[in-house]
């Protein structure tokens, strides 16, 4: 064989060989390419599920969904383009448009992230004819919380953008995505949100889409995520909110047999359409500066209050299960219980027995009993043990500590411990040092759901469901089984009859006549909490009807001053629309209206 | 049957040539089928689809294979200079009523169908060069040999040069092979290489690291043959030419290529980094490739091809539809195909004892395999994008009736 055909053969075997390593290496060792090549022609497309949706008990609306359309991006797949009538048609600035555009790069270059949220129907519209100028973008249906009233707030709380942190925790969730982010949107998000779907399309060089992938083989539906209903009664909360018109404080109806809570109000609040799409930074940003009113506060559950003189009936119940009272034992009051340095004052003189004392909200027996509780040295040395004793009933009794149940950010309040006596008076006190705790003043601080809770325990006579806002989880009849477990509080049931008697005696003939409602049973406590701020704040709680409680009322309405001016008239006008569904104390309920305490 | 033994030869058709024809012209049809084939779109035997299209050329093929066959061999050494000049004679017919397409303007428009002379210029120049170094006397005996041989190359190439059609023209350079079969020194594929080598190395940093080399080359060599005077005159001419060749070619890359070239070889060097714009074309023909893995996504299941991501994809990307949806089992099947009938040429060739068809061989075996050395080169992303077909398996009616003629000729002038 000649040596220069030799050459020749060797040159082609070699140029064959080098091409067979070359695809070798792109086809089988470099797997960087399948993925190249899945992002050029395969798009998938998240099909967000809507939310699910929220009812009131009565089945009506709390929460539905809207439809929005968001722009999307893949910057990989972006080709030159006329910047300026992109910038005109979502109405941002040039600048802006990079910005964004910059982000998305620096998030994903193949995934498609968010440039522009929220477009109107008629902004979609406009664009989608547009869209094939626009290579790499495209829209995605998304869609918006609404409430059909502007209630609830607080409770219902607000969905927004998923963050940072969150988004590295759980797979779930994409930028852009929406999550709950307080209330019941927060509370219940598992729920609520759904399950992703996704279809998978081909799309060709020019991004127009060329048909489905597979066949579909590989999309999947997405799942709209379970409706929940509350245990709020819209249409009582919508009154409760219009009753708090012009005043500060807040509203608790709990039905005690369950722990549902009816309504909760606290104001001022704010139209939670306002925390809506892409107008809610902005809003949200000006609710929080509105240091006035502010309205993103909720009282209801992160306002501390000192109780008041419906803190009396946990003294007395503790005093009646640790035996150092009867409800036939009397005191004598001669207008304050004397410690000698100091009295505590009381605006009636008399001899009551405890529902009396109940009736008529005597100082000076729930000092004395507290005292005795305080005192009682033949079951405890010392008053720390006796202090700790006492502390552990008021705890039982739902004060000092946290439900954790479905509510947003819900505060501790505060009932001191023993070590914060013992560091007050370097461990030299006794039951008078703490006096003016047992008629709700003081150290102690509690918020308008502990207090409406302890309302329930009465009501109940003993135990209490931890109170809740969602009944039904997915379907009417699927009952909400996070908060079904009875909670007793370590006082028996025959204790609470005095202070149920004297409940109605206060609404019969005592401080709470107002609150009476005509062919109902009403039982009540007025309180006055003290403010060292200014006008007192007014107090009232009631339980309705009195045989086989239907709801418990918290009121409290701040700088309203004596629990019967504000409070007691408000709580009994709700009492009322819950109980027949109308008021026809019209002209009460004109003049609660019409009252401004701001 | 008559058997000519003094011609040498076989006296049968070489059934293996016939095969690798057959069996890449199927492979070619059934990945224009593959790639082109649009189930919503047109009944199947509309002229308008490209596989509709490449089935008459196929069938016409076979047709003038079957007539080559049957007709005389020896017709070939007697035309080979009257079809060199009538080719030549079309070509320059070209300039003035061709039509252009895709840049070129190479084309003779018929009906609804374009041929490209170019392609059966390459078949010409092929015979022209073996008749002339048969015909006559001896090689020793001819006066400026190489030179006459270089301007029969030469013509063809100016008038494509002229045409715009640079890929083509590159094309002629694989004569290289006859003649260094024939006796062309071997310094020739050396100097080639290291031409390649400077040119690129100018193009990629720039010509002072050239100029740096080469002197030092040139230095080194000065040292080592510092007694030898006959040497170092040599080196210095040699260190001369290297000097001005680096000059012309950045001179000629910054002035006289075309920026869509200039832009290409860029890519290639790594130079621009633009998957979007300029290297979209090269970025999208590795992924399509890339992405076949062992055995392929399966037939018209190539998503990249199908959805036009790879462009020209039934002509000069071809490949890409090969690799995407056969993987690295049909790329492995095409090339050892492609090779394998290079190679089977060859191997005729050099048992022939008539040297025409010998000589004709290695033309049109050099033609063949240049040809599956620019366009796969190119489609993996070794070579600049140079727009020439894959033979027998691109799309195209002149372009496979030339390789046709080619082989056809090759066998009956083999079959003697």
């Amino acid at each position: 064989m000649n040596n220069r055909y030799r050459v020749v053969v060797l040159i082609i075997l070699g140029v064959t060989l080098v091409f067979l390593v070359r695809l070798f290496h792109l086809q089988v060792l470099d797997s960087s390419y399948n993925e190249s090549a899945e992002n050029n022609a395969l798009r998938r497309i998240v099909e967000h599920p809507a939310r699910g949706l929220i009812y009131d008990r009565n089945d009506s609306l709390l929460v539905y969904n809207d439809a929005a359309y968001d722009l999307m991006v893949v910057p990989n797949e972006m080709r030159e383009f006329d910047t300026t009538d992109l910038c005109r048609i979502l109405d941002i600035s040039k600048e802006e448009l990079t910005r964004r555009i910059e982000k998305a790069r620096k998030f994903s270059k193949m995934h498609p992230t968010l440039v522009a949220q929220q477009m109107s129907k008629s902004d979609y519209g406009y664009l989608q004819e547009k869209l094939y100028k626009f290579p790499g973008f495209f829209v995605q249906n998304r869609t918006l919380r609404h409430y059909p009233k502007p209630i609830a707030a607080h409770i219902l709380g607000y969905v927004g953008e998923v963050n940072e942190k969150k988004l590295e925790e759980d797979e779930y969730y994409q930028l852009g995505d929406y999550i709950g982010i307080s209330g019941i949107e927060k509370a219940y998000e598992q729920e609520l949100r759904g399950t992703k779907g996704k279809t998978v399309v081909l799309v060709d060089v020019h991004n127009r889409v060329r048909g489905s992938y597979k066949n579909g083989e590989e999309d999947e539906p997405s799942m709209q995520g379970l409706s929940l209903w509350s245990t709020l009664d819209a249409q009582l909360q919508e009154y409760g909110e219009k009753l708090m018109h012009n005043k500060r404080g807040s509203i608790v109806a709990i039905e005690p047999a369950t722990g549902e809570i009816l309504c909760i109000v606290s104001m001022p609040s704010y139209d939670p359409n306002l925390l809506v799409g892409s107008a809610r930074s902005r809003n949200y940003t000006a609710l929080m500066q509105d240091l006035k009113q502010r309205p993103l506060f909720n009282r209801a559950l992160m306002a501390m209050y000192p109780p008041g003189s419906t803190f009396k009936m946990a003294t007395a119940l503790i005093a009646l299960q640790e035996g150092v009272i009867t409800p036939k034992t009397t005191y004598s009051c001669g207008g304050g219980y004397n410690m000698g340095s100091h009295t505590v004052k009381c605006h009636h003189v008399g001899n009551p027995d405890l529902v009396h004392a109940i009736t008529v909200s005597c100082n000076t027996y729930f000092c004395r009993a507290f005292y005795n509780t305080l005192s009682n040295r033949r079951r405890y040395s010392t008053i720390q043990e006796s202090y700790q004793a006492w502390k552990d009933y008021i705890n039982a009794l739902g004060f000092g500590v946290k439900f954790d149940s479905d509510l947003p950010y819900e505060l501790r309040g505060i009932i001191p411990s023993v070590e914060f006596f013992d560091n007050r008076y370097r461990k030299s006190w006794n039951a008078n040092s703490v006096i003016s705790m047992s008629i709700g003043q003081g150290e102690a601080g509690t918020t308008p759901l502990q207090m409406a809770n302890f309302v329930a325990i009465i009501a109940n006579k003993g135990y209490y469901y931890k109170p809740h806002v969602i009944k039904a989880i997915g379907t009417r009849d699927t009952p909400n089984d996070r908060y079904t477990e009875r909670i007793d509080c370590g006082i028996d049931k025959k204790h609470f009859d005095a202070i149920l008697d004297g409940m109605e005696q206060a609404v019969l003939t005592g401080t709470a006549r107002i609150a009476q409602i005509p062919g109902i049973k009403v039982l009540g406590k007025t309180g006055t909490a003290q403010n060292p701020h200014g006008k007192d704040h007014s107090v009232f709680v009631s339980i309705a009807p009195k045989e086989n409680p239907k709801i418990v009322v918290f009121c409290l309405v701040e700088n309203g001053g004596f629990g019967s001016e504000a409070a007691a008239p408000i709580a009994s006008l709700i009492t009322e629309f819950y109980l027949n569904r109308e008021v026809k104390r019209k002209e009460l309920e004109q003049r609660i209206l019409s009252k401004s305490t701001l | 049957m008559l058997k000519e033994v003094s011609f040498g030869g076989s006296n049968e058709f070489d059934i293996r040539l016939i095969l690798y024809y057959l069996a890449l012209i199927s492979i070619g049809w059934i990945t224009i089928f593959s790639t082109s084939y649009n189930p919503a779109a047109e009944d199947f035997f509309s002229l308008g689809n490209a596989y509709t299209r490449q089935l008459i050329f196929i069938g016409s093929s076979f047709v003038i294979a079957i007539l080559i066959l049957l007709l005389k061999g020896q017709y070939y050494s007697f035309l080979a200079y009257p079809i060199y000049l009538f080719c030549l004679l079309v070509m320059i017919l070209v300039l003035f009523i061709g039509t252009e397409i895709s840049g070129a303007h190479a084309w003779i428009k018929i009906g609804s169908f374009s041929i490209q002379p170019t392609e059966f210029c390459k078949f010409a120049t092929a015979l022209a060069l073996a008749k002339f170094f048969t015909e006559g006397k001896t090689l020793q005996e001819k006066k400026n040999t190489w030179l006459v041989a270089f301007v029969i190359v030469l013509f063809p190439v100016l008038i494509i040069m002229l045409q715009k059609d640079t890929g083509s023209a590159l094309v002629f350079s694989s004569f290289i092979f006859l003649l260094y079969r024939i006796g062309l020194t071997g310094w020739i594929l050396v100097t080639g290489g290291a031409a390649i080598a400077l040119f690129l190395i100018t193009l990629y940093w720039n010509e002072v690291y050239a100029i740096a080399l080469v002197t030092t080359i040139f230095v080194v060599f000065w040292i080592l043959n510092r007694k030898n005077r006959r040497k170092l005159i040599r080196n210095a001419t040699i260190y001369g030419l290297a000097l001005v060749f680096i000059v012309v070619a950045d001179i000629s890359y910054n002035n006289v290529l075309q920026p869509h070239q200039k832009m290409r070889i860029d890519t290639l060097l790594g130079k621009v980094n633009d998957p979007q714009g300029a290297d979209f074309n090269l970025n999208q023909s590795k992924i399509a490739i890339g992405s076949g893995g062992w055995i392929g996504k399966g037939y018209r299941s190539g998503t990249q091809t199908k959805l036009n991501f790879v462009p020209e994809q039934h002509t000069d990307f071809i490949f890409c539809g090969i690799g995407e949806e056969w993987g690295f089992a049909g790329s492995l099947i095409v090339c050892l195909l492609l090779s394998g009938l290079v190679l089977r040429i060859l191997r005729l060739s050099e048992r022939q004892r008539d040297p025409f068809t010998k000589y004709y061989g290695y033309g049109i075996a050099g033609v063949i395999f240049f040809h599956f050395f620019i366009n796969i080169g190119m489609t993996i992303g070794l070579l600049p994008i140079i727009g020439i077909p894959l033979p027998l398996i691109s799309y195209g009616g002149s372009s496979l009736w030339a390789f046709t003629i080619m082989i056809f000729v090759f066998i009956k002038l083999d079959y003697r």
